[in-house]
């Protein structure tokens, strides 16, 4: 298991080695883009465009650059945007990480409780009223756009109910659960349903289909014929097997909205997250920011991905051999 | 022991009433092992799972009489139901690739089963299961009780089912098709071990299979199976050796053997009836070479007390057709 644990980890350093130089090729060495007149101004003289492009160090070799960016990014820790002059990208990130890493985990412990709840009843109570119901509400909260869903809570939560039901709900931004954690939890619960809404349909979609493939294998008829309850069967056999795929699919998509997904929900929920700063980021141009939070982003992604290679491979014995 | 009359066993589906077991009644006394031969699809299997509540279609409907030791098990609630699978009648299945869950120990798994049905500790249970893997042959049961079934062959894993089924003590174990998804040296261990697992631990045992070459090694009574009728009761030997009803010859035929120098496969012509569409009268009848104008009536099961057959044949006929050296007559 720790050999497993250590090949994954391994694994994944080369992944974010391959992806920081994908995506340094992809702004830098793109024809046609060019960081130094970006960075010079729309009307600069071929002169100044020289001079800046002296000045950042962009006429140097595209290894040299490469390393150099990481030099700054991952050793200096002073890589400075090329918008805002002397503006350090580290601490920018360091700012927006805690804000959607809040709201991501909050929304995935809801939606994980949520979907595997809703999996589990629609699969134990298939054919009856209330599978078909559960599957219903999911679907409809999987089609629902963020930005939308996130506008009509806002409207009831912000103004029309907000001298009567939703008085409690305060005005929407970030605190930090350092300095306030009640007021971080009260901040971000309407953020947080919004955001799980969207997932737990999903999840819950995905479990009973699973389960009712598990329920139809030989090995629950096995358990069955062992004498075992059907909520036995139904938690220890089928259940337990069907989480492996909630698991990957649970990896991919909390990486992803670490990453910078929950934009939509940020912007519309006024949470200063990363994909909040992506976005502005990439709208400038700001390749050293761009830079730092794809890098950010694929840390996560690639690190949950390992996390769920693990889990995985506690789940599933059969995996850990290979 | 087990005691099962009349059973009845339909789905409703679109196309209308399809009839799986169409009234199936046989004995097994205590300690004997009876055999449930047919093809695919005649409601062998069916009927085993159904009197033991294991077919969970919202669309099937159950009736006649399943008695195990005097008791109607037919229609028990769930609960009590439990009860009885795994504790008092253990089952073995044919694929032992699916049979268990992949993502616990083959010892979790048994451990699970001993302490459903009894008060064991788990250190108990677990010491149980090892000297039960050492019962089926499994070598190093300390170490492998701790393995997870993708680790064990085929053949193993068979070996770990049975485990399973007779780590209860049951009364009554019933097998389907066993051996059906093992390799033919593997087919004849596992026989053995059941055979040998039978004399010591003195359960009776009904065997599910389509191959009469396993009846003819395991049963003492027979059961012939067509389209969810029985065709043919009786003991292993009459069965084998002096068979009456046209589908056994069909099925005794199809044997391939070593000394026949035709080197094309018997079969049997035609193809079983739908269980959507059973004729009236004898089910068999599209696909005998001996049918009557009689046989549009649907035959009862007759014949002398331990061996039925449910054919119009009169024994003049039978002996006609398939004159044997000592011959229905001539039996002892």
């Amino acid at each position: 298991m720790l050999s497993f644990i250590i090949r994954r980890l391994i694994s994944a350093v080369l992944v974010l080695f391959a992806i920081s130089v994908m995506v340094f090729l992809i702004f830098f060495a793109t024809p046609g883009v060019d960081p130094a007149a970006r960075i010079a101004g729309r009307s600069a003289s071929p002169a100044v465009v020289a001079a800046v492009r002296a000045a950042f160090g962009l006429n140097r070799p595209l290894p040299v650059r490469y390393l150099l960016m990481m030099d700054h990014l991952f050793i200096k820790h002073d890589l400075t945007s090329y918008v805002n002059v002397n503006t350090p990208v580290i601490p920018q990130i360091l700012h927006a990480a805690p804000v959607t890493l809040s709201l991501v985990l909050g929304a995935a412990v809801i939606w994980i409780i949520v979907g595997v709840l809703g999996g589990v009843i629609a699969a134990a109570n298939r054919g009856k009223f209330i599978d078909p119901l559960i599957m219903f509400v999911g679907i409809a909260a999987v089609s629902v756009p963020a930005y939308w869903l996130g506008e009509v809570v806002n409207y009831f939560t912000q103004s029309k109910f907000h001298s009567s039901v939703f008085s409690w709900v305060p005005s929407s931004g970030y605190v930090s659960p350092l300095t306030n954690p009640w007021q971080w939890a009260l901040h971000l619960l309407f953020p947080w349903l919004t955001l799980a809404a969207l997932f737990a349909g999903i999840y819950a979609r995905v479990l009973r289909a699973e389960l009712v493939n598990a329920l139809n294998e030989d090995y629950v008829r096995t358990a069955r014929a062992k004498g075992l309850s059907e909520r036995r069967i139904l938690l220890r056999h089928a259940l337990r097997c069907s989480l492996i795929s909630i698991v990957s699919l649970f990896g991919l998509d909390f990486g992803a909205l670490v990453g910078g997904a929950a934009l939509l929900t940020e912007i519309v929920m006024g949470l200063p997250g990363i994909g909040q700063l992506t976005y502005n980021s990439l709208q400038n141009l700001d390749l050293p920011v761009i830079m730092g939070c794809v890098m950010y982003a694929a840390f996560f992604v690639v690190f949950a991905n390992a996390v769920v290679d693990v889990v995985y491979a506690l789940l599933d014995p059969r995996v850990r051999v290979a | 022991m087990l005691s099962v009359r009349d059973l009845k066993v339909s789905f409703a589906t679109r196309q209308g009433e399809l009839r799986a077991v169409d009234g199936l009644s046989f004995d097994v006394g205590a300690k004997e092992v009876l055999g449930i031969v047919g093809e695919s699809g005649s409601g062998k299997s069916v009927a085993m799972y159904s009197m033991l509540g294991l077919v969970r279609d919202a669309n099937v409907s159950i009736s006649g009489s399943v008695k195990f030791e005097g008791r109607e098990i037919l229609g028990l609630s769930d609960r009590e139901m439990q009860r009885v699978r795994g504790g008092e009648v253990g089952m073995i299945f044919q694929d032992p690739m699916t049979a268990l869950t992949p993502v616990y120990t083959v010892g979790w798994q048994i451990v699970e089963q001993i302490r459903a049905h009894t008060e064991m500790t788990k250190v108990q249970a677990t010491a149980r299961s090892i000297e039960l893997l050492g019962e089926v042959g499994i070598p190093n049961p300390r170490s492998r009780v701790n393995q997870f079934p993708h680790e064990f062959s085929g053949g193993m894993r068979q070996r770990v089912v049975i485990a399973m089924a007779l780590s209860c003590n049951p009364k009554l174990l019933i097998a389907d098709e066993p051996t059906t998804a093992l390799d033919v040296t593997t087919q004849a261990q596992i026989l053995d071990l059941m055979e040998r697992l039978q004399q010591s631990y003195g359960s009776s045992i009904v065997i599910i299979t389509h191959d009469i070459g396993v009846i003819a090694e395991m049963a003492d009574r027979v059961v012939v199976m067509y389209a969810g009728r029985p065709a043919e009761i009786g003991k292993e030997i009459d069965v084998v050796r002096y068979p009456r009803h046209p589908y056994t010859w069909g099925l005794l035929g199809a044997v391939p053997r070593v000394d026949s120098k035709n080197s094309r496969l018997v079969t049997i012509p035609g193809t079983p009836v739908s269980p959507l569409d059973v004729p009236d009268g004898c089910p068999f009848a599209p696909r005998c070479e001996y049918r009557m104008t009689i046989c549009d009536q649907r035959p009862p099961l007759h014949g002398s007390d331990d061996h039925l057959d449910a054919c119009w044949l009169s024994d003049e006929q039978r002996l006609q057709i398939r004159p044997t050296p000592e011959g229905p007559e001539a039996r002892p």
